[in-house]
């Protein structure tokens, strides 16, 4: 095709009557006008999804720096306050959310092999797991409060300067005791910002599970479903390292 | 003065049929649109807005400053006034300018494309825009905010009692609607180019627009988490930044230069891209190596992340990192250099001809050469020391960003206005207004420097009355100043009715956005092109013209 007659036709507008690009009546249904082809379509839509992800990183790399750089400084009071979190209930929310991660794949396979009950019976699996995620950390979060560990007005310093009789903690002397306030900090920045991705994603989950009863991503449109799974596993990551900063750092 | 504007046969043209503009009609189609050039358009309107707006306080910063008395508004006024300057100009209009209005109407098309890859993803952008500017506003009617642009902790987590969590929602919402402008770009520009549209063969705005992309998707995050982090701490009391529960507010400077400034580049790159465009076609050149200028945007975009402690040498980072830093910073200026350098020589070679886009082109070098030099001074540790929180920075960033951003953006706005509209705008007061900007420009914040080297400091609505006169001088200049804002506000406005038919390319430009009929068609293209010529071959365009010319 030359480019200049494309040009000289473009010059002159043809009535409006004429659709060129609707002209070709072989692209999938839900390819839309802008694109060339179905695949190019997809491929845009990924690389959009893996762009977002890296804006993501950027966004709890910010947290991690200032988790390492503090850290770094008053070690002691975030290894003495770490202990004070349930590594068992921390462990319980990685095995669910790595099951959920599983979940989440099996259903990305379900809908290429356009297999529509198994799609929505896995996908009904990773809203359930995500709740129960979020029910655990519900129970952890009422525990700091329980214990006046949530910073703010009522935050207290009283279990790292006198550990409770039987503890294995040493005390802390009372300027190290109280920058565990620091810690706290970011056990909830870290885990509340994990947490709120969560519930988008839970959210998205239910619209998905709900569209998926008329079959559209079970007939060749798998791309909404592989960009939400690819956003659940980002998900999962940030926890699979939240989860050694935050409970396991240094136990004894 | 030579001119090289083609306008069709005035009796009988007229605008297209079929355009953008008219394929659907009423307020809705606008507000619902998918149409990458329609948003550019909301854009247009919304940003120019928000100019005024934040030109509003600029002129209130003026005339109290024209006594050397607090006379006009007390002290805390004062401080909300550069406060809402400060983050309606750099949030709100700096950032998205180019990229946004220019950047969204122009990409798709000059790579070949229909649309953005996500058309609704650009429309939450514009609507995300919007709210970010609602809640500046709302911020605004509550009361104002006066912790300055920079949010600086801990005067903002504890200090302040206005309206900080309202301001930093604002920032945090404009601030998704940047990332995913960056977002649609990048993934507009790898994938959807045209056949034969190779990377060498982009025009050097989608070079530019690429690599502030890149800063806007790396970068805004990084804002983001430091704004949530200062809003954390002022309702529940986490204590990251607050030195008393022993986090540290240096750490948010950290966070907030890490992307502040790149965000500097955010604003200024797109610029450089219209400029390279402007000068290239007003010189009927390539421009004088295009490689250079292109892989130079990529440099400053990566480079421009390792530099933020330059705002930080007085705030107590280590004498060893402020050496580092300082030595980084200037190696910044090397591609910024390489691009004024290349300029220079496109248009030694070249058959130059002065519409009104290349007279801005012409003040944006002037003033980005003069606000760039000031700027080594600063990055010089000796020199900064002297000179940081004096209106000797007023003046720099001035010169970076109003006089380089904004004469880009409006060389931009004049040069493709034709192409977004159909329509051309009265040339004699065109060319008025950029002179008058430029006169202005040079009277306002000329005596800052001075001023500044003198020593008088920044955010004061009082000072010593040794330095009125300067002060008198740069109030005056800024009322040309605005003179030169308003002109083309009413002008363009007149054009829409009453303009000439500007037709296809007026310019004679090569890119192909000027293939195309003015206003585009909705689809841009009606048939995919594919490109067979080099970006700002004109050889190749006259030999187009030759063959259609024995055509008919
Ligand atoms: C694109 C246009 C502009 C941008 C982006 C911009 C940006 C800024 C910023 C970021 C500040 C710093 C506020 C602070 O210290 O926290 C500032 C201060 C100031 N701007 Fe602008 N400005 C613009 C246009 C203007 C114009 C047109 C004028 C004058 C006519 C002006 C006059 C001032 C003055 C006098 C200050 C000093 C406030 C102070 O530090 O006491 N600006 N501007
Ligand atoms: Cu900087």
């Amino acid at each position: 095709m030359s480019v200049s007659s494309t040009f000289s036709e473009i010059t002159h507008p043809p009535a409006p009557e004429i659709h060129a690009s609707h002209d070709v009546h072989d692209h999938p249904f839900y390819q839309r006008h802008h694109f060339e082809t179905a695949e190019q379509q997809r491929e845009a839509a990924g690389f959009g999804m893996w762009l977002f992800l890296l804006t993501e990183i950027m966004f709890f790399g910010g947290l991690f720096m200032a988790y390492l750089l503090y850290r770094n400084w008053y070690y002691d009071a975030f290894v003495a306050a770490s202990n004070s979190i349930s590594v068992p209930m921390g462990l319980t929310n990685t095995i669910v959310l790595i099951t959920s991660s599983l979940t989440m794949a099996m259903g990305v396979w379900a809908a290429e092999v356009k297999n529509k009950k198994l799609l929505q019976i896995f996908l009904l699996a990773t809203v359930v797991l995500g709740f129960a995620f979020l029910g655990i950390k519900t129970g952890e979060y009422y525990d700091k409060f329980a214990e006046h560990h949530v910073p703010g007005a009522s935050f207290s310093i009283a279990d790292f300067v006198n550990p409770p009789a039987g503890s294995k903690e040493k005390p802390l002397p009372m300027d190290m005791a109280k920058k565990t306030e620091v810690y706290f900090s970011l056990y909830f920045a870290m885990t509340g910002v994990h947490a709120l991705h969560m519930i988008i994603g839970i959210a998205i989950l239910i619209v998905l599970l709900w569209k998926s009863n008329s079959g559209v991503y079970t007939s060749g449109y798998v791309q909404p479903i592989e960009n939400f799974g690819l956003y659940w596993h980002f998900v999962d990551i940030v926890w699979i390292f939240l989860f050694p900063f935050l409970y396991l750092i240094n136990r004894h | 003065m030579s001119t090289i504007v083609s306008l069709p046969d005035q009796s009988t043209a007229t605008l297209p049929k079929r355009s953008y503009l008219n394929a659907e009609h009423g307020l809705l189609s606008w507000l619902l649109t998918g149409d990458h050039k329609r948003i550019a358009m909301l854009y247009l309107v919304s940003i120019t807005f928000f100019f005024f707006l934040g030109g509003f306080f600029a002129g209130m910063i003026r005339l109290e400053l024209l006594t050397p008395v607090g006379d006009l508004m007390a002290a805390d006024t004062y401080n909300k006034m550069f406060t809402m300057h400060g983050i309606v100009m750099v949030f709100l209009f700096l950032v998205p300018s180019v990229p946004a209005t220019l950047g969204n109407f122009l990409i798709p098309i000059m790579i070949g494309a229909k649309d953005l890859a996500f058309p609704k993803i650009n429309l939450l952008s514009w609507y995300l825009y919007m709210i970010g500017g609602t809640f500046v506003l709302a911020s605004l009617v509550l009361g104002g905010v006066d912790t300055g642009w920079t949010f600086t902790t801990p005067l903002s987590t504890h200090y302040l009692n206005t309206h900080v969590i309202t301001t930093a929602t604002a920032i945090f919402i404009a601030g998704f609607s940047s990332i995913f402008t960056g977002l649609n770009f990048i993934v507009t520009i790898h994938r959807m180019r045209a056949p034969g549209m190779t990377w060498f063969r982009l025009p050097l705005f989608v070079w530019s627009n690429y690599a502030a992309s890149i800063m806007m998707v790396l970068g805004t995050p990084v804002l983001a988490i430091a704004i949530t982090l200062v809003a954390l701490e002022r309702t529940i009391g986490i204590g990251v930044f607050d030195p008393a529960k022993g986090g540290d507010p240096l750490l948010f400077q950290h966070l907030f230069w890490f992307y502040s400034h790149p965000a500097v580049y955010i604003m200024i790159l797109p610029g450089f891209g219209v400029i390279s465009e402007v000068i290239s076609t007003f010189s009927r050149k390539r421009v004088f190596g295009y490689t250079a200028v292109a892989f130079s945007s990529v440099a400053i975009a990566l480079f421009g992340f390792f530099v933020w402690a330059h705002h930080m040498f007085i705030m107590g980072v280590s004498n060893y990192s402020a050496l580092v830093f300082s030595l980084l910073t200037m190696l910044v200026a090397v591609p910024s250099a390489i691009k004024i350098f290349n300029w220079s020589f496109t248009l030694q070679k070249g058959s130059i001809t002065f519409e009104t886009p290349m007279l801005y082109a012409f003040g944006f070098i002037g003033l980005f050469t003069i606000g760039g030099l000031t700027g080594v001074f600063l990055g010089s540790l000796g020199m900064d020391i002297h000179l940081t929180e004096t209106y000797f920075i007023v003046a720099h960033f001035h010169f970076v960003m109003v006089g380089g951003m904004l004469m880009a953006f409006l060389s931009g706005v004049h040069f493709w206005w034709p192409k977004m509209t159909g329509r051309m705008y009265p040339e004699s007061i065109s060319k008025l207004a950029a002179v008058t900007t430029f006169i202005g420009f040079i009277l306002t914040f000329f005596p800052q420097f001075v001023v500044g080297y003198l020593g008088m400091p920044r955010r004061y609505h009082a000072y010593p009355a040794e330095f009125q006169v300067l002060n008198v001088l740069s109030t005056a200049g800024a009322t040309v100043l605005g003179v030169g804002y308003l002109l083309p506000l009413l002008y363009l406005g007149w054009s829409l009715k009453y303009g000439a038919i500007a037709g296809n390319n007026p310019w004679q430009a090569t890119g192909l956005e000027w293939q195309i009929q003015s206003p585009p068609l909705t689809e841009n293209f009606l048939e995919t092109p594919v490109v067979e010529w080099e970006a700002y071959d004109y050889e190749w365009l006259a030999k187009k013209q030759q063959a259609e010319l024995s055509h008919v």
